[in-house]
């Protein structure tokens, strides 16, 4: 990054130590990471990047409908996540892999939700999956979702009570595309009004399927939130170590009762959009390779190495990953179709004669068929 | 004690239902547009602010999909809202956090997270009003799975399926006929007469079935006095609930009387009356000596309100269609 810029990072593009001006007042918040914790972020990167190739492969071997890569936003996500605390409550949109990953889910339930085997893929509130909410499709919607669970949270007083264990703040993802979302400026107006406990983590990963960022704002996206009161900054978001820093950061103060911040990451889709596109055909060759030379595994693993880590972690980080990605491949290929039931349970939490009559004609339909008669 | 029969306007009614469901859970919030120190537009949330504070009754940014899309998170987090929309023609900002996540959270998410909202919305014709604030959109939300949608016609229905809506764990799109917020009815306070989705008879007749809700339940009852006194006996229905109808006192009504008639202000294309005409052609058939009916506003947008008694049904539209029904 150019000197004075705005931007917060730690680590030039070769994995130097070299903290922007921006990132000065972020520095305490790196202080008690221990080296096992840098390896962890490095593991954590390590795995989701295997763990993306070989959704990427199932799906083009026929195994997933549709996959959209996580390859490139590895240090955003894992440094946010990273940031968070146990009792915190994520709010993702369908990219955050990495997040999940970290957050303790069963990263089985993704593919599920890209096989077609299931719509929600994993139970958000069951304590197992980490405060990880549902993937949501609809671009922009979860932040509202995010905004009144953080109101929630606030109404509950689990925020500003010094009692780190209790103190809860909500986190929400979303892409520089669904900034231009009504749902999003809704979001911050009601984020600003309520004060609400929640840190809105953009990965600005510079499209929107194939319209570029420029198209969505004429002015960095960080900047927006100013517009609606609240404090924003903008990260290196290749870079784990200022993903962290940021986070924890605002995180803090939101559980502390200072209200929402707003953090842009700075990042690149290295992949697809999804499976289903051809970045070719809006992306230059340049484009590409100006963003490769910023990788953030690569660039974390210069600092790692720098810091004494030596080629067995490397090696044992690889090995571990493959074992991740084959374990998950072999658990792909026995997901089964759900049972019909599926379809009409739960569309109502309460009996529903509506529904109830069509799932009984479903199944004497099915049985007809199958009897032959 | 209390007498357990009051007389009062439905818009009393809801708000003694709004404060009987805050005060019996504390995790029922109410949310909307001027709805706290102002009491909402038609003040049917007069007083509760006071009363339970700025915490349960939340006067919001004025954003329609925002309302809808934090109650969404408020649910997550165990809240139960009830929303005010300010006019029915202002529900469509919130359309897709209604459709898209309101409604199918529960099956997303195979029943881990319930959405026990009520969205409230004033609706309907009558009142003289400019546009976008006398329509009439039920059918939008009737046609999507994962909603229940209601509407009573009295004050008693009013204070009793407030409650019920909000004791729901699914969300319930709640249509209040805005033009009978101040005729008054009794309201009786000892127990609720019906089940929310329950189709009720209001009138027994022989002769033919009119069936409506909201509004044009009270237009139904005019136009039932005048056929009586022609000797034509009739038999009036209040819906109530339009997902899911209760089809059972429909269907018995109609192999009585043979004759169906249904009735709306809502424009009458794929509407409410054309479902309930589709099955009473499958399920009473043969018990049918005319064809269904349906009397309905038009297919155009909502007119001006100066010529609007041409678009909503009278009892007159009402009489010519049994009318109709009768010589067939
Ligand atoms: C409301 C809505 N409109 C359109 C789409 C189709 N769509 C899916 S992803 C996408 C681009 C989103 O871009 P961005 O917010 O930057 O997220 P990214 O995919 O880059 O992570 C679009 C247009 C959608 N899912 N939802
Ligand atoms: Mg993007």
């Amino acid at each position: 990054m150019a000197e004075n810029s705005p931007t917060v990072q730690f680590l030039s593009i070769d994995g130097e130590f070299a903290p922007s001006e921006a990132a000065e007042e972020y520095l305490p918040y790196l202080a008690d990471l221990s080296d096992d914790d840098h390896r962890q972020f490095y593991r954590d990167m390590a795995i989701s990047r295997r763990f993306d190739e070989e959704c990427t492969n199932l799906q083009r071997q026929g195994q997933m409908g549709l996959w959209p890569p996580s390859h490139g936003q590895e240090a955003a996500q894992v440094g946010s996540a990273r940031a968070s605390r146990p009792q915190d409550i994520l709010f993702p949109t369908y990219r955050e892999h990495a997040v999940g990953l970290v957050r303790g889910i069963d990263i089985l339930g993704i593919v599920k939700v890209m096989r077609g085997t299931s719509l929600g893929g994993w139970d958000a509130n069951d304590p197992k999956n980490g405060n990880f909410r549902n993937y949501t499709l609809v671009i922009g919607s979860q932040t509202l979702h995010a905004t009144g669970y953080a109101m929630g949270v606030a109404f509950d007083g689990l925020v500003g009570t010094g009692d780190p264990d209790v103190d809860t703040a909500v986190m929400v993802y979303f892409g520089d595309g669904s900034t231009s979302q009504g749902d999003v400026s809704e979001s911050f107006v009601f984020a600003a009004s309520n004060q609400t406990p929640q840190v809105f983590f953009l990965q600005n990963n510079q499209w929107a399927i194939s319209v570029p960022v420029s198209t969505q704002s004429r002015i960095p996206l960080y900047l927006r939130a100013r517009g609606f009161g609240i404090p924003s900054v903008q990260i290196d978001g290749n870079d784990v170590l200022a993903s962290y820093a940021a986070t924890r950061k605002h995180l803090d103060e939101a559980r502390a009762g200072q209200g929402p911040a707003m953090i842009e990451a700075l990042t690149y889709r290295i992949g697809a959009h999804t499976t289903s596109d051809d970045p070719t055909r809006y992306q230059t060759p340049e484009q590409l390779a100006y963003w490769v030379a910023r990788d953030p595994i690569k660039r974390f693993e210069a600092y790692l190495r720098a810091q004494g880590a030596d080629d067995a972690f490397f090696a044992r980080t690889t090995e571990e990953a493959n074992d991740f990605a084959a374990d998950l491949r072999h658990r792909t290929l026995t997901l089964e179709a759900p049972p019909l039931s599926s379809m009409f349970d739960n569309v109502y939490a309460e009996p529903h004669p509506l529904v109830a009559e069509q799932h009984a004609w479903l199944n004497a339909y099915e049985l007809s068929l199958r009897e032959g008669i | 004690m209390p007498p357990t029969i009051e007389e009062m306007p439905m818009a009393k009614a809801l708000n003694a239902g709004l404060r009987a469901a805050m005060a019996a859970d504390d995790r029922v919030l109410l949310m909307g547009e001027d709805i706290g120190t102002l009491g909402g537009v038609f003040r049917i949330t007069e007083g509760l602010q006071a009363e339970f504070g700025m915490k349960r009754v939340l006067d919001t940014p004025l954003a329609e999909s925002g309302i809808i899309g934090t109650a969404v998170g408020l649910a997550m987090r165990g809240y139960r809202s009830v929303c005010e929309i300010q006019f029915d023609g202002f529900i469509y900002p919130g359309f897709d956090q209604i459709t898209s996540q309101l409604a199918k959270l529960t099956n997303r998410t195979e029943g881990s997270v319930h959405m026990p909202v009520v969205i409230r919305v004033p609706y309907g014709g009558h009142i003289g009003a400019v546009e976008h604030h006398q329509e009439s959109p039920e059918a939008y939300f009737a046609h999507t799975a994962g909603l229940r949608v209601v509407s009573p016609s009295t004050p008693n229905d009013a204070y009793w399926m407030i409650q019920e809506a909000i004791a729901s764990d699914d969300p319930v799109m709640f249509f209040e006929p805005k033009s009978r917020y101040w005729p008054k009815g009794p309201v009786d306070f000892s127990s609720s007469a019906v089940p929310l989705h329950s189709t009720r008879v209001v009138r027994t007749g022989t002769d033919v079935t009119l069936i409506a809700h909201g509004a044009m339940v009270s237009t139904l009852l005019q136009a039932a006095q005048v056929a009586a006194d022609e000797g034509v006996s009739v038999e009036v229905l209040d819906l109530r609930s339009l997902s899911p109808i209760d089809f059972g006192p429909i269907i018995s009504s109609v192999e009585k009387t043979g004759r169906l008639i249904v009735c709306q202000e809502a424009p009458g294309f794929v509407s409410v009356g054309s479902e309930i005409a589709a099955t009473v052609a499958e399920r009473a058939f043969y018990s049918l000596q005319s064809p269904v009916l349906r009397v309905s506003g038009f297919d155009t947008p909502y007119p001006s309100s100066k010529i609007e008694t041409f678009y909503l049904p009278d009892a007159d539209r009402v009489l010519e269609a049994v009318d109709r029904s009768l010589a067939y």
